[in-house]
């Protein structure tokens, strides 16, 4: 080194290091989220909705929550839900984890290729989708089956999906769980993350153009918030002060990476609204109650022209990022139970049951209840076929919908493989 | 004047006018919007301003700030919002500024407009039109100076149309807003105020002087996937599109070449039937394009008259493009397919 110093010019400076991100605890280790802090429901201030971006710089940093350690609403941000409103958010959970936990099965069974479950994360979509009105159009990302289910989606078409069968009505071209559904304004899911975010604004931007009333909402990973979409996303959404929701999912994990890639060591995912000039929430995102509010204060906001909210609903992902992934490869198993948040099925059930709107049998019975209508809905979806079996959407359609109508070209491989088909099965096969 | 002007000034008032790309464009865009509610204009510099080539010059104080607006620098933006309008059921009209800005939009291009009708089977469109300036021959660089459209051609569910005149700019652009697949439409900068021969030390050559800046005042559409014959000749079939169909044009007058100038017009979907037809009458095939040669649509183009043409075929398929590397400022017209390059690709092809 004394020899460097003599003859490099300016090595008289203190060399540089490169900060890489590490998370706290890595598979073995065992697990303590001390140090994430977890404000008390009580007395939590609603701000008003029409309030100044400038004048919520506080709630970025906070973290709205309803549901007390009592199990009780706390606090302006109760949106006094009655029981039966309360009862359906947990149905509608509930359907979404056992339909989670068989398509995760079948996927292991060889009937599709592909799952991805959002386990700990229901209420980010289910309570926020109801929070919406059924025409507000979202753009989700691959892990908000829970709108769909509270949209009242049928599960055999969303099981034909994911079977690619003969009955998927996205004609078996797109990956498994990439729904698609006008209907109930569900916007087709794309594999290329983040490219949702401005496309939402653009919806909203397009409803206030023709002075429509109704809202966009989108959803996002906050391992997506990284891409150049979401800063095009929040830019647009500021500068046209569109009637847009941004939803950030910050579940920790962006498959293997931990939040830290994201840009979570320093601050906060809903801090990001500051520096943009939106409102920025951060919300329990395992508190069905806060998630519900903070949804209804954006939209309400959004609806009386009063622009753009980002809200980030800090939560966790309790499995593994997919089919195709294995978790125990990059972090603690026990991640899962020590975290802080707990698991938003059980905090509403215990909620309902808090406030003698519920009881444990009829827990049991609501999850039998959800167990059955996804087992009778995939086995109607299987007389459709399965992956691989053949029975698909003729060979033809393969073709259809690159454009409105068939050019020449596409006319012309359609018919190379029809003749590619009449090579292979020379005595015919059906369609 | 060619045979669709007549047709087109017949069911038109009659006026005969003038105009150069830029006014045929801009009158495009205004009859759209007078005529579609659903259409929207937007991008940088595009509202107040009128557009740095004057494009949209006077549009927002025509049909309003929310009709036609400025937008922040953000290609991806621009046209990520205009796939989120186009499902909410606009009509977007996206401007990227040149084509060499292009690239920061390519994944909402690409992976979102292009397949959207696509992977939802139709639940959701994009009917969008993505004007942008593009080709050389200003001495605009690396950056102001690109023809990017075989980046685009190689993607299945995009439409690509380059006009090469006022006229064809006009009914084009209004059957590509009208279209309801994403359609790319790229306008050759060098020739907005006038055709282009290839000699860049003489003076520009106003429009006004050519038959195609006769542009009718009403709405009239050019089909897309259809080529013009810009001359009928048999000595060899000259495929081409944007600046160079003048180029070509001027060294086959100058060169007394007898050729069947094809000025395609739009790239995807390609007018074969126009293009099979010509090189069966010629046996003879050249490609004139400004873009890099290398996988460029030139490679598409001699392809497929390989492929359906070859016992036709008197001579190799030539390539005239510009090189493989990016586009310099100092030495543009090195770089430039111009006469000498074009002039020696028909002698040796006529030679063979």
């Amino acid at each position: 080194m004394a020899d460097k110093a003599a003859t490099t010019p300016g090595s008289n400076r203190p060399s540089l290091e490169l900060h890489v991100p590490e998370p706290k605890f890595r598979p073995g280790d065992a697990v303590d989220f001390g140090h994430i802090a977890i404000p008390s429901a009580e007395g939590q201030k609603r701000p008003d909705e029409a309030s100044e971006p400038r004048d919520l710089s506080e709630y970025p940093y906070g973290l709205v929550r309803v549901l007390g350690d009592d199990d009780r609403a706390h606090g302006e941000w109760d949106p006094k839900l009655d029981p039966e409103t309360l009862r359906t958010m947990l149905r509608n959970m509930a359907l979404v984890r056992a339909f989670d936990e068989r398509m995760f099965r079948g996927q292991r069974q060889g009937k599709t290729s592909f799952y991805m479950k959002c386990t700990g994360e229901e209420a980010t979509s289910v309570a926020a989708a109801m929070a919406l009105a059924s025409d507000d159009m979202v753009f989700p990302s691959y892990r908000q089956q829970g709108i769909l289910i509270t949209r009242g989606y049928d599960l055999v078409e969303m099981i034909n999906q994911i079977y690619s069968n003969k009955g998927d009505k996205l004609l078996g071209r797109q990956l498994p769980i990439m729904y698609s559904s006008r209907e109930h304004s569900f916007f087709s899911i794309s594999g290329n993350l983040a490219t949702q975010t401005p496309q939402a604004v653009g919806w909203a931007m397009a409803s206030a153009i023709k002075r429509d009333s109704r809202i966009a909402a989108t959803w996002v990973g906050e391992g997506s918030t990284a891409e150049g979409d979401f800063h095009s996303a929040c830019t647009f959404a500021t500068v046209y002060n569109a009637p847009v929701i941004l939803n950030v999912i910050n579940n920790q994990w962006a498959i293997s990476s931990f939040s830290g890639f994201a840009g979570a060591e320093r601050t906060t995912f809903a801090a990001r609204a500051l520096g943009y000039g939106l409102a920025g929430l951060r919300v329990d995102g395992n508190d069905a109650l806060a998630v519900y509010a903070a949804q209804a204060w954006a939209a309400n906001r959004a609806r009386a022209n009063g622009g753009p909210t980002l809200i980030e609903y800090f939560t966790y992902r309790a499995e593994g990022h997919s089919t195709s992934d294995d978790p125990s490869g990059y972090r603690s198993a026990t991640e899962r139970e020590e975290w802080p948040l707990g698991d938003p099925i059980n905090r509403l059930k215990k909620h309902l049951i808090a406030i003698g709107e519920w009881d444990e049998e009829r827990q049991a019975e609501m999850d039998r209840e959800a167990a059955e209508r996804v087992k009778a809905a995939t086995k109607e979806a299987e007389k459709n076929g399965i992956l691989g079996h053949g029975m698909h959407h003729p060979f033809r359609t393969m073709f259809q919908d690159v454009y409105e109508e068939l050019p020449w070209h596409l006319k012309e491989q359609a018919e190379q493989a029809r003749h590619e088909r009449e090579v292979k099965w020379p005595e015919g096969k059906p369609e | 004047m060619s045979t669709e002007v007549k047709e087109a000034l017949a069911t038109s008032n009659g006026t005969e006018r003038r105009l150069n790309m830029i006014e045929a464009i801009n009158e495009a865009l205004d009859i759209m919007l007078a005529r579609d509610p659903d259409v929207i204009i937007m991008g940088e510099d595009v509202g107040y301003f009128g557009g740095v080539f004057r494009c949209t010059a006077g549009l927002q104080e025509k049909h309003g700030k929310t009709r036609v607006f400025d937008t922040p620098i953000s290609e991806c933006g621009i046209i990520g919002v205009a796939v989120g309008m186009g499902a909410y059921g606009l009509r977007p009209v996206p401007e990227i500024q040149f084509a060499d800005y292009i690239y920061p939009g390519l994944d909402q291009l690409i992976s979102e407009a292009a397949r959207l009708r696509y992977r939802s089977a139709t639940e959701f469109i994009a009917p969008m039109t993505v004007r942008s300036p593009f080709g050389g021959g200003i001495f605009g660089g690396q950056t102001h100076s690109q023809s990017p459209e075989a980046l685009f051609t190689h993607v299945s569910g995009l439409k690509t149309v380059i006009p090469s005149t006022p006229y064809d700019a006009k009914g084009l652009l209004i059957a590509a807003i009208e279209d309801n697949d994403p359609v790319i439409f790229f306008e050759p900068k060098r020739i907005y105020n006038g055709p282009f021969s290839g000699y860049y030390d003489k003076p520009v050559e106003p429009w006004k002087r050519h038959d195609a800046s006769v542009v009718p005042e009403d709405y009239y559409r050019i089909p897309l996937g259809k080529a013009r014959t810009v001359r009928e000749g048999d000595a060899l079939t000259i495929l081409t599109y944007g600046t160079m169909v003048h180029v070509a044009e001027a060294v086959c007058r100058e060169k007394g070449c007898d050729a069947d100038i094809l000025d395609l017009r739009t790239l995807v979907p390609l007018d074969i039937e126009a293009i099979e037809a010509s090189v069966e009458k010629t046996g003879r095939c050249l490609i004139v394009h400004e873009a890099t040669r290398t996988s460029g649509f030139g490679a598409e183009l001699s392809a497929l008259v390989t492929e359906r043409c070859f016992y036709h075929l008197e001579a190799p398929v030539e390539r005239v493009t510009g090189f493989d590397t990016p586009y310099p400022h100092s030495l543009e017209w090195a770089y430039f397919p111009g006469p000498v390059r074009i002039g020696e690709a028909i002698d040796k092809i006529l030679s063979e």
